[in-house]
This record gives C-alpha cells, structure tokens and sequence, in this order.
C-alpha cells in the first residue's frame, strides 16, 4: 500500500426523496506518473489511481479511469439523484492492488 | 496605487480594457459559510505614510482559486494540516513526549498563537518566528532533532497551528524589545537586491495591483501563511516564499532562518496588522 493515502468525502448526510445532491471526493495519492527520473536516473516507476467508482445501493452512479497526466491528491465532485435511503459507496483502485474503499450513509428528510 | 501613464496611452491608442483587471477585486472572503474574513483593513500607524489600505493576497487572485480557499473540504492546504495533526499526537525524542503531552488540545493551547507571531521571546532573548519556536520545543523539551526550517513536516505544523487562529486579526508587537530587529526588517523591504535592483517595495507598495509579465502583483500580505501554492502542490513557509522573491531579483538569497529573513518577517507580517489570519489559505 502506497505511503499517505487517505480518501476522504463530502455528502450530505439528509436528502428528499428525488433529490440531486453534490459529492465532493479527494483521495490523498501522490500520482508518480512513471514520466519521472530521481537523482541517479533511474525512471521512477508508476505509482497511480487508475480506477474511482462511486455506487448508490449498488448501483453505478460514476465509473472512471485514469490515467498518468492526473496530478496529485486527485479531486472530483459530481452530482447524483438520491431516490431513496441508502449509501454511497466510493472506491480507489491503487497500480499496486491496494483498493480504498469508504461509505456515506444518505437518509431521505 | 501609482498610476502609470504608459500604460493609459497604450489603453487609449489600443482601445484596450488594460486597466480592468488592475485592481483588487470587492468579493467577500467567507470559510465554510460561517467565518468571515477581514480582507481589507486601514494601514497600520506606521504604514500610514505609504499606503491607506492594506489588502490580503486573496483579492488578487482568480475567481476558480479564490473559491478553494472558502471550503475546507476543496482546500488543498487541509491536507498538510491532517498529516500535522497526526503528527502532534507522536511521541518523539529522547524525553518521549509528544506536543500533545504539554500542549494538550491544538485547538485550545495554540488558539491566537500565529495572530501575534514572530515574537520576541525573553528568556532567549530574541525575535522568534513560529518556526523557530517548534523547533525549539523539539529540541530542548522533546529531545527530538530539529526540523528543516522550509521542510514539509515544520510547515504542515505551521499550518495546524496556524489554523487555530484563522479570523483573527494580525496584532504583531513592533515596538520594546522587538523594535531593533523591526527597523532591520525595514530596512530590508526597501532595500533593493540583485540585478535587477528591485526591492519589496518596487513591487508590493508601489505597484501592487498591476501585472509583472504574467503575474498579478499582490501587496505580498503574509497573513495568510503557510500558503498553499498551486504551482507547486504544497504548503509554502514564509521564508520559503522571501527566498523565492529575492531569488527573482537574481540576488543571492538569504537563508530561511536567518536573523535577515526573521526581520524581514517580523516587518512584513507588522505590515498585515489587523487583516485576518487566513492560513492555510490558497494562491496560485
């Protein structure tokens, strides 16, 4: 597992039923795009995200790949309908097999 | 602010708006909704003389970057202070104390704290600037080793402490003990370096407000320091930020943590008296 990660997310913990709410996600990842040489070098190897997905009750609301050119501690805010009482839940897939996973619990107001 | 001819007749014979991004702009610095910002103040008494109004840094930029600073979740700088709150509970050092074990709650102990800073402390005998109270503490009450001064780890502290004290007013006592290196601070802002001969005062007192090339020139407030600059994707200490603007004036820079640059931000920060504290705030 790769060094300061840490995910982190903004919902609203209340909606009407039929509401689009805001999500704001950040995952602190420092994004080694593979590009870099360090002091001897040597290519510093890939090191990224490369998968965020975000479900609702299970169902998909985002699926997105990424690639090398995304800068560091990436950031996405999106929009989803809330149709009833239930859980967002988020997901990072890490180069290194490392999966972070965090949830947020949505009532219906 | 000094009008430049030059560039009206440009504006004239152009028919070019030149001039409508020159100023500070009048939006409202609000945090989370709930904690307003004083972004503009009266110049302090003894700046009276050279300018009306001092102006935080945050008028000066972009609507996109402005907007980071008024979110704590979109604020980039928050990541730094979550490793420093980390870091305040770990016990280091040879006594196996960590800050948390004399100084308890951050938010409590270290409220107000950075609104007063560099101070001058008695029992040293000297002007210290936060920096160089954690480290400080580190060595003589934790028997750590001492942080680099522009280092990640002293600047995400920095910021935690920093944070405690966000809203309130800049109040940095220039006059006792402190008033000596006060004047050399002086004397350094005016002083112009380098070969391109340009002091803190070319720039930030008498052409603040306009454009240098692509750059939009602010009153260099550090009210709202460590700053977190987009360029470089982290937070930046205040030495760190003087070392890169003697630097642009192709002098050899003093180093962060001398007594020069101690001064120095003992008289720029007395600059900012009465603006908020906005660390960690977000510049480009």
């Amino acid at each position: 597992m790769a060094k300061g990660v840490k995910p982190r997310v903004k919902a609203p913990k209340k909606a009407a039923a039929g509401e689009t709410v805001t999500l704001k996600t950040l995952i602190s990842h420092k994004m080694e795009s593979g590009q870099r040489k360090n002091k001897d070098g040597s290519v510093i190897p890939r090191s990224i995200i490369n998968r965020f997905t975000c479900a609702f009750n299970g169902k998909t609301v985002v699926d997105v790949k990424l690639e090398p050119a995304i800068s560091t501690n990436p950031y996405f805010e999106f929009e989803a309908v809330v149709p009833e009482a239930g859980e967002f839940q988020f997901t990072w897939y890490d180069d290194d097999g490392s999966v972070y996973e965090t949830a947020k619990k949505v009532a219906i107001a | 602010m000094t009008f430049k001819p030059t560039t009206a007749i440009a504006a004239l014979l152009l028919a070019v708006p030149t001039l409508a991004i020159a100023e500070a702009d009048d939006d409202t610095l609000i945090v989370n909704d709930e904690l307003e910002m004083v972004t503009k103040a009266a110049a302090p008494a003894h700046l009276a003389d050279d300018l009306d109004e001092v102006i935080s840094g945050w008028h000066f930029r972009s609507d996109e970057t402005q907007a980071l600073q008024m979110d704590d979740f979109d604020n980039p700088g928050m990541l730094g202070v979550e490793l420093a709150i980390d870091a305040w509970e770990t016990v280091e050092g040879t006594a196996e104390k960590s800050c948390a074990s004399c100084h308890g709650d951050v938010e409590e102990s270290m409220a107000g704290v950075r609104a007063v800073y560099p101070k001058w402390n008695e029992a040293a005998g000297e002007v210290r600037t936060l920096e160089m109270q954690v480290n400080d503490c580190r060595e003589n009450q934790m028997g750590a080793e001492k942080l680099g001064y522009t280092s990640g780890a002293l600047t995400n502290m920095v910021a935690l402490i920093s944070l405690q004290s966000r809203g309130m007013p800049v109040n940095v006592a220039i006059d006792g003990p402190a008033q000596a290196m006060w004047e050399q601070g002086k004397e350094l802002y005016y002083t112009r370096t380098g070969q391109l001969e340009l002091s803190c005062a070319n720039c930030h007192e008498q052409n603040y407000g306009n454009m240098i090339r692509a750059d939009h020139l602010s009153q260099g407030q550090i009210n709202g320091f460590p700053v977190y600059r987009l360029k470089n994707a982290k937070l930046n200490s205040v030495h760190a930020r003087f070392k890169g603007c003697v630097r642009d004036t192709r002098a050899e820079t003093y180093s962060p943590g001398s007594a020069d640059f101690v001064a120095l931000e003992l008289y720029v920060a007395s600059r900012g008296n009465g603006l908020s504290v906005e660390a960690p705030s977000v510049r480009n």
